[in-house]
């Protein structure tokens, strides 16, 4: 059966930016872009811009508790929404998740992670992305390579 | 050429609730509960989280532990699954894209109920053993349904692993043999269209876990003319932490060789990732030269043994990502009420 195919294009077209969190480089003075663009707003004509991945990696730059929100997002109420700025520049619009709405701070480090952004109803598609949660680095300085017997 | 391991990545979510809190709504004794299954609390996924999204954690994790592996040289990525978000639209795709392993690449989601990632893992082994890619990806991710009251409610859980199989000196657990056990049992099952699983009960012990597990342990021993005691570790198939046990016993396994790969207390059983966790759990604590024995389970029905050699790879290798610890502990307790709406029980 044909359903609606609105958002459909605009959904796939920017897969791979909300996959891995693409963005673009310019190479003449350096700037991070994200979403990526096509000319450095900076350098103009004289920009050269690639693509770069980034490392996810960033902070809490602003943020706001959501206790009312549109039909699609009501089911994470109340959720949180920060502006993270990445190590790399760019600041990005983003759900902060597995923490509770109290947690957030300003400053906080944070780290990408995959998700659901939102679901089109009856069966329709699901649409995956970035979202950012609470970085947690405790795990590399732990004892490994202990055996337990 | 040594094939087998070459990465590993584990992922749970951050959600547990415990038996007793199950037990309280539906006027259970959580004792019995806990005493019958040997299980504590299970993993529960965000409303955010579904197979995809763990699969996909799992291979990042999994990636990051196969720094020599370059995006090109992955030839086949398979994600085994009883919670596929779509009937019709392959996980192993979204995956791929993802993880920036597009376009040549072929993708394919595989079933076979709790086993669809350790037969996934066989394909990659032959197909990278026969020269056809340098590399290969089996993931095992789920988020396991149950209906509520039911008792797969106590242990049905959400968790995932991601394993990169090739050859070469990159190897952690070279693959010494494996075999396969498979038969028509109705023990589980899930009609197509149907949310919730049925099974048999009593009937999942005998004639389906232990029929399988054993015979196929006790088929690939006698392939490699290995025993229970060349082995240091055993990982089983944990629907709930009797089971493993049990079966480890039959083979003459003692506790101490099953028990660091048994992780089922704390998080559940997270069905197509439940023993490629547990082997997860060993290869975090494994040295050079121990052997590893793993079989899974399947319901309807069928086990994959693997004989696995560790090699002097795997003490570096395991820094590059968290351990199946660091997920077991990092942990936020959740009532019943706040299960209900994260599993999408209440409908508004
Ligand atoms: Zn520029």
């Amino acid at each position: 059966m044909a359903v609606s195919s609105a958002g459909i294009p605009q959904h796939w077209r920017t897969i791979k930016e909300r996959y891995r969190l693409l963005g673009a480089h310019c190479e003449r003075c350096g700037s991070n872009y994200f979403p990526p663009r096509n000319v450095c707003p900076r350098c103009r004509r004289r920009g050269k811009m690639a693509q770069v991945e980034f490392s996810g990696k960033g902070k809490v730059y602003s943020y706001t508790v959501v206790n009312a929100s549109s039909k699609a997002f009501e089911q994470y109420m109340p959720y949180v929404v920060a502006l993270v700025e990445l190590d790399e520049g760019p600041r990005v619009l983003s759900q902060i998740v597995d923490c509770k709405p109290e947690e957030v701070k300003i400053g906080m480090e944070v780290e990408a992670c995959f998700r659901k952004i939102f679901e089109q109803e009856d069966g329709g598609i699901i649409s995956y992305g970035f979202k950012f949660r609470p970085s947690d680095g405790s795990w590399a300085c732990r004892e490994t390579g202990q055996r337990s017997s | 050429m040594a094939f087998g391991i070459v990465g590993y990545g584990v992922y749970i979510p951050r959600w547990r609730i415990k038996i007793e809190e199950i037990a309280k709504v539906w006027g259970h004794d959580p004792d019995s509960y806990k005493k019958g299954l040997g299980v504590e609390e299970k993993a529960v996924p965000s409303m955010d989280e579904d197979a995809t999204t763990i699969a996909v954690e799992s291979a990042r994790n999994a990636l990051k532990r196969s720094k020599e592996v370059k995006p090109g040289e992955v030839g086949a990525i398979y994600v085994g699954s009883e919670s596929h978000p779509y009937a019709v639209k392959p996980t192993a795709a979204t995956v791929a894209e993802a993880i920036g392993l597009t376009p040549n690449i072929t993708a394919a989601d595989t079933e076979f109920a709790c086993k669809a990632a350790t037969a996934a893992m066989q394909a990659c082994l032959g197909l990278t053993k026969g020269g056809y890619m340098k590399y290969g990806i089996s993931i095992g991710a789920d988020t396991a349904q149950s209906a509520p009251g039911d008792a797969l409610e106590y242990t049905a859980a959400a968790g995932g692993a991601a394993y990169v199989i090739g050859g070469g000196e990159g190897v952690i657990a070279e693959v010494e043999g494996t075999h396969s056990y498979t038969q028509d049992v109705p023990d589980f099952w899930r009609r197509d269209g149907a949310q919730y699983p049925k099974h048999a009960g009593r009937f999942t012990g005998e004639p389906a876990y232990f029929e399988h597990v054993i015979n196929c342990s006790r088929a690939l021993f006698e392939k490699l003319g290995t025993s229970a005691k060349d082995y240091d570790y055993a990982v089983f198939h944990q629907p709930n932490a009797k089971f493993p046990l049990r079966a480890a016993k039959a083979l003459g396994f003692d506790e101490e060789k099953v028990l660091p790969g048994l992780i089922v207390s704390k998080v559940g059983n997270t069905y197509s990732g439940s023993s490629l966790l547990g082997l997860a759990a060993v290869l975090d604590v494994a040295r050079e030269g121990d052997r590893i024995l793993m079989t899974s389970y399947g319901s309807g029905a069928g086990s994959d043994s693997f004989s696995f050699r560790v090699t002097g790879s795997v003490e570096q290798k395991r820094r590059l990502s968290p351990p199946v610890s660091y997920y077991v502990e990092r942990r936020e307790y959740i009532d019943y009420s706040t299960y209900a709406r994260y599993q999408r029980l209440l409908k508004g």
